[in-house]
């Protein structure tokens, strides 16, 4: 991605010079057409400018369509403040847990050989391949008031779904691989040869965690962290099943922004939702600057 | 081994290093548990004078019970000096029927039809199976009807029920298997054609069979088909509750949408209940109680006829808001279905009607 901006000045600038050189053809494997190029460059564009750029910007524009009080309004309802604040808090929740899976795994995975251990890596990608419906349903399964545990549940007067227990939950459940995913990857790429000498010098276990596995390994761990965060504050689906909508209660904010639409307050609702929309724009941008920033320590064999 | 000697030695400093690091994450742990607290224990100490109640709706009722649960509060903290907090969640009825059964906690239940509190009797218990006898008018504030909501000027034509089944109408109607108010759209058409027919049940599930043929997008919820007719313009004609159709017209415009009332339709009940074991477990029964009479009160009652919905005593209601509903012949559930129990099994149930009819629709096209 950053040698890309760099290089455009370069052939832009060199295109005038170029004309008295062209016997030099170095690479004839990659001579399209000049027509070829820019059909493929528009699609691409147009592609994303109609599906990405376009419904940001009409998010906005709803948002705002009524003016800045309007927009500001939309967040003096006590309803909103209850769901984003219990959005922060699902997210302040599953966030860490999911940090410490994360690592604990992709430790696991990567430096370690044991029995099952490619039976572990797929079930981490479970949540990835499942409908989050189907991620929210099994909550109900086990522990609604007819599930598994229901009845035990009852008895000792806990709740866990269509409370803040079970929203976080299925949360922890969708966003599992995110943090993991990231690291197994770099972790193997790693090795064990630090860690092994580390542990030759006489450093113990938690030591050498500390002190070599961690550092070697915190700008791929910060982006798992943000894109699982990111998801923890979007998930719509398997949240929708498991939360029973009463506002002001549990009610996050992707499921507020549906009832507002619901209820025919379109700025409120893109005002939540512009709020959503920011906290992806953040999250990517953050994202952007640490592949530019720290693009090697990423580990260049990632997945997606 | 060789190391453990400059461990020990250095511990004398390592109180130095952590009094320095100590506080710095003492710091973060205190600063994280005073943000997870902040964002716990507010609704939490509200809640130590004031009471919570949760209702538990079906979809259109959204703008009633905000207007009604204002007004029980303020009549609430008058009569008591308590605060009462109602807290809504809206849907399709059966899908809300079928959270209270999972075990969301709802004080009380205001859904679309009898059926639906049946279910969550039958399924759960939570409730006695008598519910409905417990309150006047089989537990009915407020009723309504169903009616044809058309583009302005009615370019289709549309006048009944049978126009719906023509070729080239688009009809919306949300899913029967989820939502209340589609129930009673299916059951308003199925007791037209009985009656035109004579009580030929063949040619009632015809029509109905056809009408579904027409259905482009079948919603989840009342409010789901609304805004795909209204909203997002899909659609010649919307079935709606009544207060929804009248809702949609004051929101959107009366010069863009007319309400036709068909020569036939249903006396839709929707009914409320308290659910016993909720209200037990969170010692809410006399409050929730009182919620319920003060539907059946005057300042309710008025109330519902502004929000579109038929009150069960008008004479609490303004004029004006009685004289805005259109006159149409009705029949009831119990005089023509024999009661939701049996339209339920016969109608709704797995593999009943509806099913044949869509699936063979489904099939067709």
């Amino acid at each position: 991605m950053s040698d890309q901006p760099a290089a455009l000045p370069d052939e832009g600038s060199g295109r005038p010079a170029a004309r008295p050189t062209p016997v030099i053809r170095p690479r004839p494997t990659v001579d399209e057409t000049r027509a070829t190029k820019a059909i493929l460059i528009g699609t691409a564009v147009a592609f994303l400018a109609l599906f990405v750029v376009l419904p940001l910007i009409a998010v906005f524009a709803e948002a705002f369509r009524r003016g800045v009080d309007h927009y500001l309004e939309s967040f003096a309802d006590p309803d909103t403040q209850a769901a984003i604040r219990l959005t922060l808090t699902v997210a302040a929740i599953a966030v860490p847990l999911n940090l410490v899976f994360g690592i604990c795994a992709a430790w696991a995975i990567a430096k370690f050989e044991f029995p099952g251990k490619s039976l572990l890596t797929t079930l981490i990608d479970l949540p990835f391949s499942v409908s989050p419906v189907v991620s929210g349903l099994v909550f109900v399964l086990l522990f609604g008031a007819q599930g598994y545990f229901g009845k035990w549940l009852a008895a000792h007067d806990l709740q866990i779904v269509f409370a803040v227990p079970g929203i976080v939950l299925a949360t922890v459940f969708v966003t599992f691989p995110f943090v993991a995913r990231e690291l197994i990857p770099l972790m193997q790429e790693q090795g064990t040869a630090e860690e092994e000498a580390a542990l030759t010098l006489g450093a113990s276990g938690l030591r050498t965690f500390l002190t070599v596995t961690l550092p070697n390994t915190k700008w791929a761990l910060l982006y798992g962290v943000l894109l699982c965060n990111a998801r923890a504050m979007g998930e719509f689906g398997a949240v929708s099943v498991v939360s029973g909508h009463v506002r002001g209660l549990t009610n996050t904010m992707p499921l507020h922004v549906e009832i507002l639409y619901n209820e025919y307050n379109f700025v409120a609702a893109f005002a939540v939702a512009s709020l959503l929309a920011g906290l992806a724009l953040v999250t990517l941008l953050a994202k952007s600057v640490l592949e530019w920033r720290y693009g090697d320590a990423l580990g260049r064999t990632r997945l997606y | 081994m060789l190391l453990r000697p400059i461990a020990v030695r250095s511990t004398p400093a390592r109180p130095a290093v952590h009094c320095a690091a100590a506080p710095a994450a003492a710091r973060l742990a205190a600063l994280l548990v005073l943000g997870v607290g902040l964002i716990c224990g507010l609704p939490a100490a509200a809640r130590a004078q004031a009471v919570t109640l949760v209702n538990v709706s079906y979809d259109p009722t959204r703008e009633l019970y905000r207007a009604v649960n204002d007004a029980f509060a303020k009549e609430w903290q008058a009569k008591t000096g308590q605060k009462v907090t109602i807290r809504t969640s809206h849907g399709g009825s059966g899908r809300q029927a079928r959270s209270v059964i999972d075990g969301l906690d709802a004080d009380v239940v205001t859904l679309a039809l009898a059926g639906d509190i049946d279910a969550i009797a039958r399924e759960s218990k939570r409730l006695p199976a008598d519910w409905q006898t417990r309150l006047p008018n089989n537990s009915s504030p407020y009723t309504s009807t169903i009616v044809l909501l058309v583009r302005k000027g009615n370019p289709k034509g549309i006048k009944d029920w049978d126009d719906l089944a023509k070729p080239g109408v688009q009809v919306i109607t949300p899913n029967p298997k989820t939502s209340g108010g589609a129930r009673w759209n299916y059951l308003a058409a199925w007791a037209f054609e009985l009656d035109r027919s004579g009580g030929d049940a063949g040619k009632a599930k015809a029509l109905v069979a056809a009408i579904f043929r027409n259905v482009p997008v079948l919603d989840t919820g009342a409010r789901g088909s609304t805004t795909t007719f209204v909203q997002r313009g899909l659609g010649d004609v919307l079935v709606a509750w009544e207060n929804e159709a009248f809702l949609a017209k004051q929101e959107f415009g009366a010069d863009r949408f007319d309400i036709v009332y068909p020569s036939l339709s249903i006396v839709a009940e929707p009914p409320v209940a308290l659910v016993d074991q909720v209200v037990d477990k969170r010692g809410t029964r006399a409050v929730a109680q009182a919620y319920l009479a003060f539907l059946y009160g005057p300042a309710a009652q008025r109330l519902i006829a502004s929000h579109f919905y038929r009150p069960f005593r008008p004479e609490h209601a303004a004029p004006e808001d009685l004289a805005r509903f259109g006159k149409t012949r009705l029949v009831t559930i119990d005089g023509v279905f024999g009661g939701w129990a049996k339209a339920q099994a016969e109608h709704f149930a797995d593999g009943a009607v509806f099913d044949q009819i869509y699936q063979a629709g489904a099939q067709g096209r």
